[in-house]
């Protein structure tokens, strides 16, 4: 047991570190890019003043090290700063957001996941039959398309044209009860729900394909097990790992539909909040939100790795 | 030798290939400019003269789609262009390379694949000036990782044959080796993740252009002309819907023949996504 502790200890470790370095990166990729960024965020006929004035604000003037030692202090100790345009604190504006978007992203989550494991299990039973064809055409045609073009298109037919729900996301208010706040997002739901079940089917029926045509199965069956004993008891166990992996990866991939959703809705959520202050070139909140959207996505992915180690017994000796 | 296409294989060549030819001759086919505004009205259905309506300022929807789609498609290329030299290039070198090049190389696209690719195009954004150089320099880079991979990858196999170690021994230089020996090798799976990555090079610019951090107006790009029509959809005007049927084609199109490429080169499986 103690190497099983030894090694996820280790898979955390990495992820720590991965953030460390994915901060740098985001502070970096802020600070040493070429062109004067007070001139990049007043423009060109700024007054010296206001320009010296911003440089100041933004902290231009300091060495680097120490002006990303202060934000990774921020961070850490759960101050991100406040914002350039608003003065706002960005975490006041954030917790309201985030919550909000949790809220959306659970909902996707709660119908999608089952939904995407039904529907693979189903083109798994009737391979390369019309339910799997159907299947695999619908992904296409759904990767295929951007989040936004599938949010248009629900949103003008049930929204506009049906009138089933309300075709925008402007009236949601996070007080309001249950049924009133899942009426005002349905849509972006459904669009949430299309985006990554296609991913998420896919890779399902790639993952029980793939057990299903190992060898121990195929001795299973020929030494005589029912078919249900054969998927209980040996289908079942070995694909929950790249099930479960299917699963947090599909989260991920959620997270930025989730960016492109709550602009096409004018949902106040995280996505929406990080893309009007990259147009107003906001840098404290536009590294606020991509650290911590990067964050939920590699913690996810961790999640990811951590449970195929626990689910695989192979993986938990590294070569 | 003759191949039998299959019939949805078929249909994404058409497609793809009248969409690269419409980009091309745009200029020909479109009957008014992209920015001439040829009515006073506004959203105006469809008539003989204007053959979509026209948008939210009384420009030809239909030019303006056909100039957008000559963007869309010109910058996606350039971007696929570049993801392609410098993710393969680099890819090769590292497989030849071996030692801390590749570590270090490696470990590096790993730290860019962490974060999704929107979310750093995003930051980056943030902080240059937005013209069509950057946003294909950041499409073109963050893209190129995933080409990367896969010619590290498939490289890395080939580097163990015979043929190869034969040009090792008889004293070729490094450039020989990836260019001489190599690329010819890789050429059929790395054509095939080349749709893959055109596909979502159209999506990415798109979607940039559509939260208003890709092209400016009054240029657009298919993203860009959702984005302006988006408004009069509330109202029950579907403009804003063309464009947006025209990406989703277009990525189909070339979907279904980069399918069919990578189906005939199974040997390799190509990463996905």
């Amino acid at each position: 047991m103690g190497s099983i502790a030894s090694v996820l200890a280790q898979r955390i470790a990495l992820g720590l570190l991965l953030l460390f370095l994915v901060s740098l990166l985001i502070f970096v990729g802020t600070i040493l890019l070429p062109g004067d960024v007070a001139q990049q965020i007043l423009g060109q006929s700024a007054t010296p003043e206001a320009l010296a004035n911003l440089r100041e604000e933004l902290g231009v003037n300091r060495p680097p090290v120490e002006r990303y030692l202060d934000w990774l202090g921020g961070l850490l100790t759960g101050d991100l700063g406040t914002a350039l345009t608003s003065g706002q604190d960005i975490n006041e504006a954030i917790g309201r957001r985030l919550a909000n978007t949790l809220f959306l992203a659970f909902w996707a989550a709660i119908i999608a996941v089952p939904l995407a494991i039904f529907l693979g299990l189903l083109a798994v039973r009737y391979r390369d039959r019309w339910p799997d064809k159907s299947i695999s055409a619908t992904t296409l045609t759904t990767i295929s398309m951007p989040e936004f073009v599938i949010g248009y298109i629900l949103m003008f037919i049930l929204g506009v044209k049906l009138n089933w729900f309300s075709p925008t996301a402007v009236g949601y208010r996070p007080d309001a009860d249950l049924l009133t706040r899942l009426d005002s997002i349905a849509i972006p739901i459904l669009v949430l729900t299309l985006v990554v079940l296609a991913h998420m089917m896919r890779m399902t029926r790639a993952a029980i394909l793939n057990v299903m045509q190992s060898a121990y199965i195929e001795t299973a069956e020929l030494k005589g097990l029912t078919r249900f004993a054969v998927i209980s008891r040996h289908a079942f166990p070995n694909s929950i790992s790249p099930v479960i992996n299917v699963i947090m990866l599909n989260l991920a991939y959620l997270v930025v539909g989730v960016v492109v959703v709550e602009v096409v809705f004018v949902y106040p959520g995280m996505g929406q909040y990080l893309v009007d202050h990259v147009t107003k070139r906001d840098i404290p909140v536009v590294q606020a939100c991509g650290m911590i959207f990067a964050t939920i996505y590699i913690g996810l992915n961790l999640i990811a790795d951590l449970v195929s180690i626990l689910a695989n017994p192979r993986l938990r000796h590294p070569r | 030798m003759f191949v039998r296409i299959p019939f949805a294989a078929i249909i994404g060549i058409c497609f793809t290939l009248s969409f690269f030819l419409i980009a091309l001759f745009a200029p020909l086919i479109a009957p008014y400019g992209y920015d001439e505004v040829v009515s006073n009205g506004f959203w105006e259905p469809a008539t003989s003269e204007f053959l979509l309506g026209t948008d939210g300022i009384g420009r030809d929807l239909l030019s303006r789609m056909i100039y957008g789609l000559r963007t869309t498609i010109w910058i996606a290329t350039l971007a696929t262009i570049l993801s392609f030299t410098t993710g393969s290039v680099l890819g090769f070198l590292a497989a030849v390379m071996g030692g801390w090049i590749d570590q270090a190389l490696s470990r590096f696209v790993d730290l860019l694949m962490s974060i999704p690719s929107l979310i750093f195009a995003l930051v980056i954004l943030s902080i240059t000036p937005i013209t069509i150089l950057i946003l294909i320099l950041v499409m073109g880079l963050l893209d190129a990782t995933r080409v990367y991979r896969l010619a590290r990858a498939v490289a890395v196999d080939i580097n163990v044959m015979d043929y190869v170690e034969a040009a090792k021994l008889r004293g070729e230089n490094r450039w020989w080796i990836i260019f001489r020996e190599i690329l010819p090798n890789a050429l059929s799976p790395l054509v095939a993740e080349m749709g893959l990555r055109f596909i979502f090079a159209v999506l990415f610019i798109s979607t940039l252009s559509f939260l208003g951090l890709g092209i400016q107006p009054p240029q657009a790009d298919l993203g860009g002309i959702v984005k302006e029509n988006a408004e009069g959809l509330t109202y029950g005007i579907g403009a804003a819907l063309y464009p947006a049927i025209t990406i989703a084609i277009l990525a189909i199109s070339v979907n279904l023949v980069a399918d069919w490429i990578l189906s005939r080169t199974t040997s390799l499986k190509g990463g996905r996504g």
